[in-house]
């Protein structure tokens, strides 16, 4: 897959309405254009996974995913044997000779496929999504070396096994852990912050089917207002979606003071945020 | 082109980022792609394959300014700005600064920029003033800051805000809260028009002394590194928005760490799992071990000279609270008062610290530090509810005015608790000299440690937790 421009990528990108800046379109380029994967951070609700689904449909490739968690291991992200499919083999015919039921038990019948695995086997290219990847321990990153520099699992009993096509690869961190070094190293970096109001405004347009423009650009200035806010936790990009969709739903034309006052729990998840929110902005009487 | 990134990628180092060889030849590679005169495509080019790290992305910008925006300021956008750019560009100092040079026809035309969002004038209108105002002498050595000063003062934003946004509310009833929305748009664009200023005046820096040089004064430490007792209010502004991350991040270290394995055998859960491969226990399976928790308190001076690094433990201590079985916090000047209440779940860290600052009895006689009242009172107060348990962490300079120390009741009050801890914001050559009494307080303590820059503290907080008990290293 090649884009002929970072320009391309954006018009692309924006054509299945997830809007890029210069900085994620001409990371999107470079990756396409080195094969190189993708390690997307930033705050909560920025868009980071959406990217990865958006470079799917643009380029119609299929978008496997591999959910990270704490605990997570190479029998849930590379490949596993069937053991009781195996067992079963072993059983059928206990009579034959060892030597030949070994070779056939551990042939690729019998291997499970796993997120990783399935991406590099599959035969047309895919998007491969790496999520929230700063939630596996610091060990099991190791796991992921060998398929994002070289393309390829080695299994013991198998060998190598070597992508036919090369996948699209996106990471996604939230930052609550230094990646190791090695991860990075064999990454792209490509930070996403909250967008500006013109930009947040543009995707509150292609997201929210109705909106007006004079009050998503007032629902992007509020949303700038608050993350400036010394808060826990900012608005996210999603959030201010929500918030516009529900002052859709309320047909509310104009913000001010008292409807923010009363809509604020979509934007903000936190007590004391909203509180705070509210004495700052919300106080000041409505027109 | 290929020499100028090789330099870029030193001055990365140099300021403190860390490029390897593999990224160091990715960023070429990727460079042979792209149109290297689109100076956003190079730049977020470079960022993407050198920079791995927010925290370094300050760093990487001023270096890239440096080095990549001198050659030629992106000129032929307009003949009113072409004209007198040639010239002024060597030697701007010499012109006189009034003659045939109209500020009101300047603020008019920077005013008319920010109005229209019109970005190519604003840069032409900065360009002007930087011109006229900032008194650019070639090979004078003085910093960019400088001529940043002098700019401003006789460009006065704050009137050229107010007066935008006077235009913008226009004639028409405006609600204070739409007020307050269209306040933030406008100070945005003046921030837009002070970076373009500063950039300019860098690129001119630049072109008189060359990258090099210029990248070398511009150098700052990393946010970590910065000294907490001289952090500029915009090293502060970093620090803040530094310390979540970095206690999130120590948060799920210490998390992590938790997870192994070393409790002892759990017979019921092994003996169940050996069913599964018909009683051999070929599995076996461990009770989580209970996990060390500290009882901690905190004994913080909050004085004038103090408060910035008291309030930086206070906030990665209470972050790291479920680490502890128990936190209080103490603050103190010349006398001591509880302030935990005052950092309850939930609460807004700012608002708390405005409530010690307000709230809170520290000030008993006249306002300056005074150790030794202040180590008895808590003593007094709450030294019999101090357990084997407790550590107590004091954070302080011991710089006591030239009071009795006192430093006795330092020692009962270390008999009582588990360990004495203290953190010290001063370099450690800077300890007992002047009124610094540490060595007298250090003989109490179990440990005395050197924080200087949040590194050291979140250093610290990491040992604290540790199980192998009292914070190792002992500094004195």
């Amino acid at each position: 897959m090649d884009f002929a421009s970072p320009r391309a990528v954006s018009e692309a990108l924006t054509s299945v309405d997830y809007l890029p800046n210069d900085r994620i379109a001409q990371v999107v380029f470079l990756a396409a254009r080195l094969d190189k994967p993708i390690l997307v951070e930033g705050p909560a609700g920025v868009g980071k996974t959406e990217l990865a689904k958006a470079l799917a449909k643009v380029t119609g490739r299929e978008l496997i995913r591999l959910q990270c968690y704490e605990g997570l291991d190479e029998a849930k992200a590379l490949y596993e044997w069937n053991y009781k499919k195996q067992l079963l083999r072993i059983q059928a015919d206990a009579d034959h000779d060892w030597e030949d039921i070994e070779q056939d038990i551990f042939s690729e019948d019998f291997l499970l496929t796993r997120p990783l695995l399935a991406a590099i086997r599959s035969a047309d290219p895919v998007v491969l999504l790496i999520d929230e990847v700063d939630r596996v321990e610091v060990e099991t990153e190791a796991l992921l070396l060998e398929i994002l520099s070289d393309f390829q699992v080695s299994i013991p009993e198998l060998g190598t096994i070597e992508a036919s096509t090369q996948p699209l690869v996106v990471l996604t961190s939230n930052n609550t852990r230094e990646l190791s070094e090695a991860l990075k190293r064999r990454c792209l970096f490509l930070h996403i912050d909250y967008p500006d109001p013109a930009r947040e405004q543009l995707i509150l347009n292609a997201r929210v089917p109705g909106l007006s423009e004079h009050l998503a650009a007032q629902v992007a200035n509020v949303a700038r207002s608050i993350r400036n806010l010394d808060l826990k936790k900012a608005p996210s990009v999603s959030e201010t979606i929500d918030w516009a969709r529900t002052l859709l739903a309320l047909s509310i034309e104009e913000v001010d003071g008292a409807v923010l006052g009363d809509t604020l729990h979509v934007l903000l998840k936190y007590q004391s945020d909203i509180e705070k929110a509210a004495k700052e902005l919300a106080s000041s009487p409505g027109s | 082109m290929l020499g100028v990134i090789t330099g870029f990628i030193d001055e990365l180092r140099e300021a403190g980022v860390p490029v390897s060889m593999v990224e160091a030849i990715d960023s070429m590679r990727a460079v042979e792609t792209i149109d290297v005169a689109d100076r956003i495509a190079l730049r977020e080019t470079l960022r993407a394959t050198l920079v791995k790290n927010l925290r370094h992305e300050h760093a990487f910008d001023t270096a890239f300014d440096v080095y990549f925006s001198m050659v030629p300021s992106p000129a032929p956008e307009s003949p009113t700005g072409g004209e007198e750019d040639g010239e002024t560009q060597l030697t701007p100092g010499q012109r006189p600064e009034s003659q045939a040079f109209d500020l009101d026809a300047l603020l008019d035309q920077l005013f008319r920029a920010l109005a229209d969002l019109d970005d190519a004038a604003l840069r032409r209108g900065a360009r002007t003033a930087v011109d006229q105002l900032a008194g650019m002498e070639p090979g004078r050595p003085v910093g960019g800051t400088y001529y940043l000063y002098r700019t401003l003062r006789r460009l006065d934003l704050a009137e050229l805000e107010e007066r935008l946004l006077q235009a913008l509310i226009g004639d028409g009833e405006m609600s204070d809260f739409d007020q307050r929305l269209l306040r933030e748009e406008v100070q945005s664009r003046i921030e837009q028009l002070r970076e373009e200023i500063q950039e300019e005046i860098r690129r001119r820096l630049v072109a008189d002394r060359g990258r090099d040089a210029v990248a070398r004064t511009l150098r700052r430490p990393l946010i970590e590194d910065v000294d907490l007792m001289h952090a500029t209010a915009e090293n502060l502004k970093d620090m803040d928005a530094a310390i979540g991350p970095l206690t999130r991040k120590l948060a799920a270290r210490l998390a992590r760490r938790r997870k192994k394995r070393t409790g002892r055998l759990d017979f019921r859960r092994t003996v169940r799992r050996s069913l599964g491969t018909g009683g051999v226990p070929v599995d076996p399976q461990f009770r989580h071990p209970r996990p060390h928790r500290p009882e901690v308190w905190l004994l913080c001076d909050v004085s004038g000279s103090m408060a910035t690094f008291s309030r930086f433990t206070l906030q990665f201590t209470h972050a790291m609270s479920t680490h502890f079985s128990k936190l209080r916090s103490f603050a103190f000047v010349d006398t001591v008062d509880e302030v935990t209440d005052f950092f309850g779940p939930g609460v807004d860290f700012g608002s708390a610290l405005q409530r010690v600052a307000t709230e809170a009895e520290v000030v008993w006689l006249d306002g300056h530090s005074d150790y030794g009242n202040s180590l008895e009172t808590f003593l007094r107060r709450y030294g019999p509810q101090l357990t084997p348990r407790t550590t107590v962490i004091v954070t302080g300079d011991a710089r006591n005015n030239y009071r009795p120390p006192r430093d006795q009741v330092l020692a009962d009050v270390a008999r009582s608790a588990r360990a004495v801890v203290w953190l010290n914001p001063e370099p450690n050559t800077y300890w007992d000299t002047g009124d610094s009494m540490m060595s007298h307080y250090a003989r109490h303590c179990s440990s005395v440690h050197e924080v200087r820059t949040l590194r050291q503290l979140e250093q610290f907080v990491e040992e604290l937790t540790l199980p192998t008990g009292r914070p190792v290293q002992n500094v004195l």
